[in-house]
């Protein structure tokens, strides 16, 4: 199967990867960019363990093509701290124990990062509203809950 | 399962244990640079997809692989005649009975017949998954179909189609007997039932039935084999244990251990499903005939087609008591799906269903039946939420009928300290009756409930646990600071729970330590991650070997001092002279001295605890039933669990609320759908529901701590009790909402409003 070539942005930084038009967004982001934090759990876009931002919208990659990110900007878990530390979430998320085995964290905090933009300080039913798009199957959700009310309410303060 | 030994006393006071370290794993899990089994990328890697049965039931008359090996890209094709020859098909399995490892291989791909929808037929490795995918498509398989078997009644009837025209009974936990065609018995009594029932005041007796469910662990089995040499193999992989791969792997591939290495990678999840080769063995087979390393990652669909459930059940319970609320007589008939082969989770499920309660006459009655399903798999305290779910429910309902207070009753019956219990022994140290008193006194319980149609519910469980042996090896390095490796998989936590011991026992900084978790080259056997068994097992091969090299250190000490290592006391990272308390050294300095001292200062230690000390559980909750859709809401949810000793109190209430939610769903509304051609309907994670945050409140968490004699602080297993009071608690709340008795899983909106319209008509 022939390839295109695409040219798109991912956590800041350009890149070039060629591509089968039936690859998914996520199968270049882990195999062809070996950005192997966005997770695969289970491919048809129910599960969120595979959430990005893609042009400023919350996606499941799974469901996206590879071929669509020509010309956009997409963010993933690795772009997520910065060289000055850990985005308050992900700091949040471990001070409040918000995970286990942490296959769906980075789609947890992801979804969190963007949940907090649209909304900096999201009552309990807001967050577990907005988080209902990313399954985990270890935590009850309650510390994960907890752990972006934390954050919020560091952000807040910043 | 042996009776505890007497044990030294257990340690109450701590500086580590009870304490709440950020876990060392969790930078690289929340910047997403963590590796699990699908994280791994080696030069020249193939991958594998498999071609699945769509028939229930099936002969394998031909397989035609010529279209799919022409396909561009694909580099080999095999079948089940492909695989290897077992060195052993029948293996002893300690004191659980024996394993037929033919049926386990069986199950990763079909020889002759197929005994599920999702039974895989073959294999192909290719240049990648897509390519894999579209040759699986091209592969020609031609069945003779024949007659599914799809509920347990069907499959213990006279007559019904028989699955194996030979078995080995199933063995998990206890063994089972050949008794019927299609299923291995475990039967128990004692007593005299029957006279019993004929003298008790009152007597229900009730028909539950639960549906399977799935683990649902979001990370999907995935593995990669790599041959290191002709004869060398090593599997990365994603386990709740290296070592029991490695023992499946040398079984399937006919190979000697030493030769077999497995790589554990980070695991997404596992809850008992994960601990058996399913892929492991397709993926070495094809890299053998490639000369290529394989990886094979399952799609969700193929999780839910082809592993995991744990069984859907029918369970009959009639229970008997006299005027006081004394439990007199009980009978149980357990019907569980073992799936394809023998040994589902029949015998933990009978032998748990009533051990809280002292009952002085009980027949149990289990049946592990064979049918055209996956192979069940343990899930969370296996067995033991259906067997509660029916046994609660019937107590709540004879206590309805006694007219007594169903705490109470269950306090007049609770299994306590010092009590026989049906295995032979008295009863070990357990807090049934604080925890019964606890229920109670809990705000939750105290609190009015007000409104149309809102009940409160109560269920009490109890699990055993396991101990199995674990090995752990510490290092100290030249700077003071400790290298800690054990066997076992860390599926939530545990690095830093058997760290936290580490640092407890050595008495030095938790900060000094690091963790983690060996491959099978690296460290001594380990048992899987299954049991509760991690904190409390390994925990104790952890202490093992601080002890070992605290002795150690002392004569390292000695020898500077001129003395015998007897001769040095040692507390909280210091070392002293016991003629001379003023000449110390500080941990950190033997550490610094050992090139001078004797070389590197390590110690191992490898253990086999026996007293798991048991697990018990509670919960509360609240409930409203929409009456006209049948839909229950969970207003308040409250969990109590005694742990022994909480090692990081914030892991054990994840514990507890993971576990509840799990509960939580398999109560309300997940179930796997078959249809009546046998074909799963459900496959994928919409149709197939789980709890999402929005579908549940937070999980308010008691922690009791009744310490366990067989870990010296104390310790329980945490893990697997908490999934299994849910059902039983929410159906009593049900019941206590509209008056309605449940007697199936999941009570779904159909089921209830069902339920309704029998016991109280339509509206």
């Amino acid at each position: 199967m022939s390839k295109t070539h695409v040219t798109t942005t991912v956590n800041g930084d350009e890149v070039e990867f060629l591509v089968e038009p039936r690859q998914s967004l996520l199968e270049v982001l882990r195999d062809e960019l070996q950005l192997t934090g966005t997770k695969e759990g289970c491919n048809d876009g129910n599960c969120g363990a595979c959430s990005v931002v893609f042009d400023g919208t919350l996606v499941a990659s799974c469901c996206v093509l590879g071929v669509e990110a020509e010309g956009k900007e997409v963010e993933t878990i690795e772009g997520m701290a910065s060289p000055e530390g850990l985005h308050p979430l992900q700091q949040a998320f471990l001070e409040e124990t918000g995970m286990q085995c942490g296959i769906c964290t980075p789609g947890f905090l992801i979804s969190s990062k963007e949940l907090l933009k649209a909304k900096p300080n999201p009552s309990e039913e807001e967050i577990r509203f907005w988080l209902a798009n990313n399954l985990c199957r270890c935590t009850g959700y309650d510390k994960i809950v907890k752990a972006v009310q934390k954050a919020a309410a560091v952000m807040e303060e910043a | 399962m042996n009776a505890p030994t007497t044990p030294p006393p257990v340690r109450t006071e701590f500086d580590v244990v009870g304490t709440t370290p950020i876990r060392q794993d969790g930078f690289e899990k929340v910047t997403g640079a963590a590796r699990f089994g699908d994280d791994i990328h080696l030069p020249g890697m193939l991958h594998g997809k498999m071609l699945r049965s769509p028939h229930p039931h099936a002969r394998i008359v031909s397989i035609d692989t010529s279209k799919a090996e022409a396909l561009k890209g694909v580099r080999t094709v095999i079948t089940g005649a492909d695989m290897p020859t077992l060195s052993a098909t029948v293996v002893a399995a300690g004191e659980g009975g024996e394993v037929n490892m033919q049926d386990i291989a069986d199950n990763c791909i079909a020889r002759d017949k197929v005994f599920y929808d999702g039974h895989v037929v073959a294999a192909v490795a290719a240049d990648n998954p897509h390519i894999a995918e579209a040759a699986c498509a091209l592969i020609e398989v031609e069945y003779e179909l024949l007659t599914p078997v799809l509920n347990v009644h069907d499959a213990v009837a006279d007559g019904a189609p028989v699955l194996h025209e030979d078995y080995t009974p199933g063995a998990f936990l206890f063994p089972t007997q050949k008794a019927l065609p299609n299923a291995g018995r475990l039967f128990m009594e004692h007593g005299d039932v029957d006279a019993t029932f004929e003298q008790c005041d009152f007597v229900v007796e009730r028909e539950f039935t639960t549906k399977a469910v799935h683990q649902g662990y979001i990370e999907p089995h995935v593995t990669t084999a790599v041959w290191t040499s002709e004869d060398t193999l090593t599997i990365h992989t994603s386990t709740q244990g290296a070592f029991a791969i490695r023992d499946f792997m040398a079984s399937f591939m006919n190979m000697s251990l030493s030769k077999i290495k497995v790589v554990p990678l980070e695991i997404g999840g596992g809850f008992g499903g994960k601990d058996v080769v399913y892929i492991d063995s397709l993926a070495a087979v094809m890299a053998k005939r490639t000369g290529r390393p394989v990886k094979i990652f399952m799609s969700r669909s193929e999780v839910l087609r082809g592993t995991g459930p744990s069984p859907e059940t029918y369970i009959k319970v009639k229970l008997g008591c006299n005027k006081e609320g004394q439990l007199l007589a009980a009978d149980l008939y357990l019907l569980f799906e073992a799936g394809a082969y023998p040994g589902g989770p029949i015998a933990p499920g009978t032998m748990c269903a009533l051990t809280r309660y002292n009952i002085p006459n009980v027949r149990l009655d289990g049946y592990d039946v064979f049918l055209n399903k996956p192979k069940m798999k343990p899930y969370r305290a296996p067995g033991a939420t259906q067997a509660n779910f029916a046994a609660e429910s019937a107590l709540v309902d004879l206590a309805e009928a006694a007219g007594i207070d169903p705490i109470d009753m269950r306090l007049t019956n609770a299994l306590k300290p010092g009590d026989m219990m049906p295995m032979g022994f008295p009863c070990p140290p357990l807090g049934s009756i604080e925890m019964l008193n606890a229920i109670k006194n809990h705000p939750h319980y105290k609190a009015p409930l007000e409104g149309e149609n809102r009940g409160r519910g109560v269920s009490y469980a109890f699990w055993f646990g396991a101990g199995l042996g674990s090995s752990a090896e510490i290092r100290c390095n030249s700077d003071g600071t400790i290298n800690l490796t054990t066997g076992s998989a860390d599926l939530s936590g545990t690095r830093t729970t058997l760290g936290m011991q580490a640092a407890e026992e050595l008495g030095v900084d938790f900060a000094l330590i690091s963790t983690n978790v060996g491959d099978t080259d690296s460290v001594g056997y380990t048992f899987q991650s299954v049991g509760s068994r991690t904190t409390f097992a390994t925990g104790i091969a952890v202490i093992s070997a601080c002890n070992k090299l605290i002795a150690e250190m002392k004569k390292r000490d000695g020898m500077e001092w001129v003395v015998e290592a007897a001769d040095v006391d040692y507390a909280k990272g210091v070392f002293t002279l016991k003629s001379d308390p003023s000449k110390t050294q500080a941990f950190a300095e033997v550490c610094a001295k050992a090139d001078h001292t004797g070389g590197p200062i390590i110690a191992d230690a490898s253990e086999f605890p026996e007293g798991v000390g048991f697990q018990i559980a509670a919960n509360i909750v609240d409930v409203e039933v929409d009456v006209e859709t049948g839909k229950v809401e969970i207003l308040r949810f409250s969990a109590l669990q005694d742990v022994g000793k909480a090692v990081h109190p914030d892991f054990v209430e994840g514990q507890m609320q993971g576990g509840s939610v799990q509960g939580i769903g398999w109560a309300l509304n997940e179930e796997y759908f078959y249809d009546d051609k046998g074909t799963l309907r459900n496959p994928t994670l919409l149709d197939y529901r789980m709890p999402t945050s929005l579908d549940v409140p937070n999980i308010d968490c008691t922690i009791l701590e009744t310490p366990n004699p067989g870990h010296p602080y104390g310790i329980r297993g945490v893990g697997e009790v908490p999934i299994v009071p849910p059902p039983a608690a929410i159906r009593d709340a049900i019941k206590n909402a509209i008056g309605v008795s449940l007697t199936d899983l999941p009570m779904k909106p159909g089921n209830v409003l069902k339920a309704i319209w029998e016991q109280k008509g339509k509206a």
